[in-house]
């Protein structure tokens, strides 16, 4: 049941996020990769880790990809773009060399990788549990998380800097 | 999980699903009775004794209007959105405690469709998918005014989701769990949050009003000034969806309130009433159909707050909004969160 589960939602994600790329449209683009965000949604709680289940779905589904569609209906959907990018030879020659340079680098990196295998009979299937998860992020990793934090701070007071009118600036 | 149990889980969905549908249709109607009453008028009253038929002859009206899509509109989004609007509001019921364990023979059934321990999340997870409904729909008309409609709709929800998910925070902190079962249990008896929790309630409840569109933040179809908002250019049934959404919305997050803040099922001397009983299992089932009645009692006083406040009060201009929401309501919320972890440690210093 789970592995044809997994199979089921692994292949979703996978179409889904060929769909992002490969769609003309870049609303329907949006729209799949909000797809991809659920089916990897549906992994996690696979792996019995829902609390990250839900907070990638309030994430990046519910704030992050308004904020794409918000503004990607300011813009008219670019078929000027679309049409200058078909016309460019040189685009599509250095587009076809570095996708495959990536393709390199991602063979390279994923070809001695071994998979982990937890001891199952020390394994604890709790582990992606909120109350796990907090405490091992208030414990062992409490300077990192702290540090994202600050970092979180200091990009919204630069967002803030840059949204600020100024006094005497034209109001608009 | 045995048979029983997957068939009354089954049944149970289906209800909850049926209740909040029939809870919608008859919001229109007290919708519209109470505005008459605000301003003085009858109201609907002729479809029916009182009027009582009047939203299935709405909704029949719906169905035999012209389907209509305009000419240069994105076809699959505009019948789209209203499918997203409808389903998203749907789901969100799936996880809200209406009442306690009925105990039949030797099982006891719990009155709740599935009990996660991320509860409050996937709620809060849901609504904030419910905006894309009304950006697709607004975008995909093809019409200026729609098209206003759906960036106010998806600016507004993504400032006050914030706040309101910084009150709910406050909430967490007191009960120490996500899951809304364990808070509605911890609030027995007359112990419910709203006394701990009187600023960390008001916020959230602003923040209910943005969320749902309901007025005074119901700029994203404000008619004056958008014509209809994100539902300019819909008609027959997938306005209807668009309008019956808008409801459950209104359902879900009145049932939401009234379990974080509200004590959910819990009533006023109820452990008597229990005890009162000299069979435990008959002073349960007792004690837990009462609690079904006062949930939807709480609802229902909240659907009321609702239609009330949107009868009296006019609509906020759109900077005053943005103001109240990233002004007001995130630094108020951030000093409720800081007020109840200093109360949290007082406490505890003081009673250990």
């Amino acid at each position: 049941m789970t592995e044809s589960l997994f199979f089921f939602f692994a292949s979703l994600t996978l179409l889904c996020a060929v769909m992002v790329v490969v769609s003309k449209n870049p609303v329907y683009s949006v729209i799949f990769l909000i797809l991809t965000f659920f089916s990897i949604s549906a992994h996690y709680i696979l792996l019995n880790a829902q609390f990250l289940a839900a907070v990638n779905i309030i994430v990046y589904a519910g704030a992050i990809m308004v904020l794409f569609l918000f503004v990607l209906m300011f813009i008219n959907t670019g078929k000027n773009v679309e049409s200058t990018l078909k016309k460019n030879v040189l685009a599509k020659i250095a587009g076809t060399v570095a996708g495959g340079l990536l393709f390199t680098i991602v063979v390279a990196a994923l070809k001695d990788v071994t998979l982990g295998h937890p001891d199952p009979a020390t394994f604890n299937s709790q582990v992606g549990m909120v109350e796990n998860l907090g405490k091992v992020l208030f414990t062992k990793y409490m300077l990192p998380f702290q540090l994202v934090a600050v970092l979180f701070l200091v990009s919204m007071v630069g967002a803030v800097m840059i949204g600020k009118r100024e006094a005497g600036e034209q109001n608009f | 999980m045995d048979s029983v149990l997957l068939i009354y889980k089954g049944i149970y969905i289906l209800a909850i699903f049926g209740i909040s549908l029939l809870i919608a249709t008859y919001s229109t109607y007290f919708e519209r009775k109470i505005a008459a009453f605000i301003q003085d008028r009858v109201g609907p009253n002729r479809a029916g004794p009182m009027g009582l038929l009047q939203p299935l002859a709405d909704a029949g009206k719906l169905f035999f209007k012209e389907e209509f899509i305009p000419a240069k509109a994105n076809k699959t989004l505009f019948i789209l959105g209203p499918g997203i609007a409808m389903l998203v509001a749907a789901m969100s019921s799936a996880v809200i405690p209406f009442g306690d364990t009925l105990i039949i023979g030797e099982t006891s059934f719990d009155l709740i469709a599935i009990d996660v321990n991320i509860g409050i999340l996937y709620i809060f997870g849901v609504v904030s998918l419910g905006v894309y409904g009304l950006m697709i729909g607004g975008w995909a008309s093809n019409n200026k005014f729609s098209l206003l409609g759906a960036i106010r709709a998806a600016s507004q929800n993504i400032s006050y989701e914030l706040a309101m998910g910084l009150s709910l925070i406050a909430v967490l902190m007191l009960s120490g769990s996500l899951s809304l079962k364990v808070i509605a249990e911890q609030q027995a008896g007359f112990n419910w949050n709203i006394w701990y929790q009187p600023l960390g309630f008001l916020i959230f409840l602003i923040c209910a009003f943005a969320e749902t569109n309901r007025t005074p933040f119901d700029l994203p179809e404000s008619e004056a000034e958008l014509i209809g908002g994100y539902h300019t250019e819909y008609s027959s049934m997938k306005l209807g969806m668009y309008l019956f959404a808008e409801y459950i919305n209104i359902f879900v997050v009145s049932a939401v309130m009234a379990t974080l803040y509200f004590g959910a099922y819990n009533f006023p001397f109820m452990e008597n009433l229990r005890n009162a009983f000299d069979d435990p299992v008959l002073g349960n089932n007792v004690v837990t159909i009462i609690g079904v009645a006062v949930m939807f009692a709480k609802i229902f006083a909240f659907i009321f707050f609702f239609m009330w406040v949107r009868w009296t009060l006019p609509r906020f201009r759109y900077d005053q909004l943005m103001k109240l929401g990233w002004n007001i309501l995130i630094p108020l919320s951030i000093l409720n969160i800081l007020l109840t972890g200093g109360g949290i440690l007082l406490y505890e210093y003081f009673t250990k």
